[in-house]
């Protein structure tokens, strides 16, 4: 069989994803964690000093404490093949992808294992995050300066 | 070209050893043990998996009465980097090793290496098979395995298993090694490593049409074809292979895929399973038990391989595979 | 208040949508997209939308990781205002800590805890 005649095989014989499955529950899996999230951040309002501008950073990092429990106790690989960007997408996601390589290379030791592979997988995130913010900035500030916009 | 074994040298025994998720398995009643720790009480994953070949390679050797000082030779390979659990154990085994690598297809690549040895008379006794743990070798080839990632309907689950056999000299209440053959390694440019029965499928399907054709048989004239490790998906573009070149509809029952059934119809394994052990662990408990018990007269092994590399996929490589076919005979 | 909560959701939702869409029909691999959405974060604040999004679904646009592009933007820019050129630089993590350093703590305590598990279920 030539190569052409396979891959035509191959397509029809290969299911297509469930896409409107698979949106579905990404859409309510990552509703819900914002909506937690959302909880989270009136937690802080209400309890602590914090304003709807500045809620955002101790919610982060509570999202990311619950996302390391999950991930420690194996659930959040099973919450992740349910939901797939419903879980990979929400601040979650890249705590999971940070923790996940963390606990995996743990047997390599602290230094060489956990700290060489911690962003092994959340690394691109950091990478074009900083790259991209860098580059808006950029832009913004030369068009601040010729005139064209103001901050 | 085909192998033909003049001498015919036998499987006098099989050691299995699976995880604690091979329970599940349909074939788990044919395992010698199945362990409630995925590590093996061992520190790490890649421990563990030594512990795992170790320990089915003595299950085979204390069911044929044999020592490690009778044993010539030992041959095997794994999936993780540079095979250290598989090299770990030789060290532990005390038995002369080579180390070979056919990604899954290592179950029957090492058993046609350790024939020849037995054929030219350089060895009475060999032990050959293949292993994988699943957190050792996802880790390797994917992602940690507590990430989260959604694997999609064509992707296998990565066993927990080691399968060995002891090779000996031929003995008729046995089943018997009568040919083999090596395959080419193919690429018909697939490209996901989370669809690998769709890889292998042309590999297997080459390997078994050459062995057919240099035999001079049919697949009817077989009991069974098994094929290693091609997954639900791979074994029905396999079947849809053959049927483009003229096998009849009917024949198609008599080819079977390990992978496809390891887990039975469990849909969380998605496709299906996959790993070096996967192959090792159904050919030598349940195929070697079924032929000793005479459900199965003749049987064509065929395992598959995915020759790829973490590495050679991130470089954009498409995925070679071959795939090695032994018959086995039952008197 | 129970409004906040449906706007959280619904725009996270979506969000996570466009994620998935972008696996499905992209067939891009996760570090892809979250990559992707990452940059969109950047842009869209830098074109001055996101913010309102923020104020609009609170969480559904804090949680998300299209946020971790907006506060980098937000800092470089914010610092840019006050320092010039240099600030661009500098100011980049000014508003961003928190998801990382907490990603890189708990994941150094969750490594001293945990061990890998191989389970399905």
């Amino acid at each position: 069989m030539e190569k052409e005649q396979y891959k035509k095989l191959e397509q029809n014989v290969t299911p297509k994803p469930p896409y409107l499955k698979n949106v579905a529950k990404a859409f309510f899996v990552g509703g819900l964690i914002c909506t937690i999230g959302q909880a989270v951040s009136l937690f802080y309002m209400i309890f602590f000093n914090f304003t709807e501008a500045t809620a955002g950073n101790p919610t982060v990092a509570t999202m990311v404490f619950f996302a390391m429990i999950l991930t420690g106790f194996g659930l959040y690989k099973r919450i992740g093949q349910c939901a797939g960007a419903g879980s990979a997408v929400p601040v979650t996601g890249f705590g999971n992808a940070v923790i996940s390589a963390a606990i995996e290379h743990r047997s390599e030791g602290l230094v060489l294992g956990v700290g060489g592979n911690l962003f092994k997988l959340a690394g691109s995130v950091v990478l074009f995050g900083v790259v991209s913010a860098f580059f808006v900035g950029l832009i913004k500030y030369i068009l601040v300066t010729i005139g064209v916009v103001s901050w | 070209m085909v192998i033909v074994f003049q001498s015919k040298p036998s499987l006098l025994a099989g050691g299995v050893v699976a995880g604690p998720l091979e329970k599940r398995s349909i074939f788990s009643q044919y395992f010698d043990a199945i362990y409630d720790d995925e590590r093996w009480e061992m520190k790490t994953n890649e421990q563990g998996h030594r512990k795992m070949v170790e320990e089915a390679c003595e299950f085979a050797m204390k069911k044929a009465g044999v020592k490690n000082p009778d044993i010539d030779y030992f041959m095997g390979g794994d999936l993780v980097n540079q095979m250290t659990p598989t090299n770990f154990a030789a060290r532990d085994l005390a038995i002369p090793f080579i180390g070979l690598f056919s990604a899954c297809a290592t179950s029957v690549s090492s058993v046609i290496v350790a024939s020849l040895l037995t054929e030219v008379g350089a060895a009475n006794f060999s032990l050959a098979g293949a292993s994988s743990q699943h957190n050792a070798v996802e880790r390797q080839f994917r992602y940690p395995v507590d990430y989260g990632s959604q694997k999609p309907q064509t992707a296998q689950w990565t066993v927990t298993a080691a399968g060995f056999a002891l090779i000996g000299k031929h003995h008729e209440e046995y089943p018997s090694i009568e040919a083999a053959t090596v395959g080419k390694s193919i690429d018909y440019g697939m490209d996901d490593p989370f669809h690998m029965g769709a890889a292998m499928a042309p590999a297997a399907f080459q390997t078994i049409q050459s062995h057919l054709e240099q035999r001079n048989q049919k697949i009817y004239n077989y009991d069974l074809i098994l094929t290693g490790d091609l997954g639900q998906l791979g074994l029905k573009l396999l079947k849809g292979m053959l049927v483009e070149s003229g096998v009849k509809n009917e024949e198609l029952t008599l080819l079977r895929d390990a992978g496809a059934e390891f887990y039975g119809q469990d849909e969380s394994f998605q496709s299906g399973a996959s790993g070096a052990g996967c192959s090792a662990a159904i050919f030598f408990s349940y195929v070697i038990q079924q032929m000793r018990a005479g459900t199965y007269k003749r049987v064509l092994l065929v395992a598959t391989g995915a020759l790829l590399s973490p590495l050679s996929f991130q470089q954009g490589e498409t995925i070679p595979c071959t795939a090695h076919a032994i018959e086995i005979t039952m008197k | 208040m129970v409004m906040s909560f449906v706007f959280a959701f619904i725009v996270g939702g979506i969000i996570c949508v466009i994620g998935q869409l972008l696996m499905d029909v992209g067939k891009l691999t996760p570090g892809h997209t979250l990559s992707t959405l990452v940059v969109v974060g950047a842009i869209l604040d830098g074109m001055g939308l996101y913010e309102p999004l923020i104020d609009f679904a609170g969480a559904g646009a804090t949680v998300p990781i299209t946020s971790f592009g907006n506060s980098l933007t937000h800092g470089a820019m914010a610092e840019a205002e006050k320092h010039g050129l240099v600030g661009v630089l500098s100011g980049m993590f000014e508003v961003t800590s928190a998801g990382i350093s907490a990603a890189i703590v708990f994941g150094f305590i969750g490594a001293l805890i945990f061990k890998p598990k191989g389970n399905i279920d």
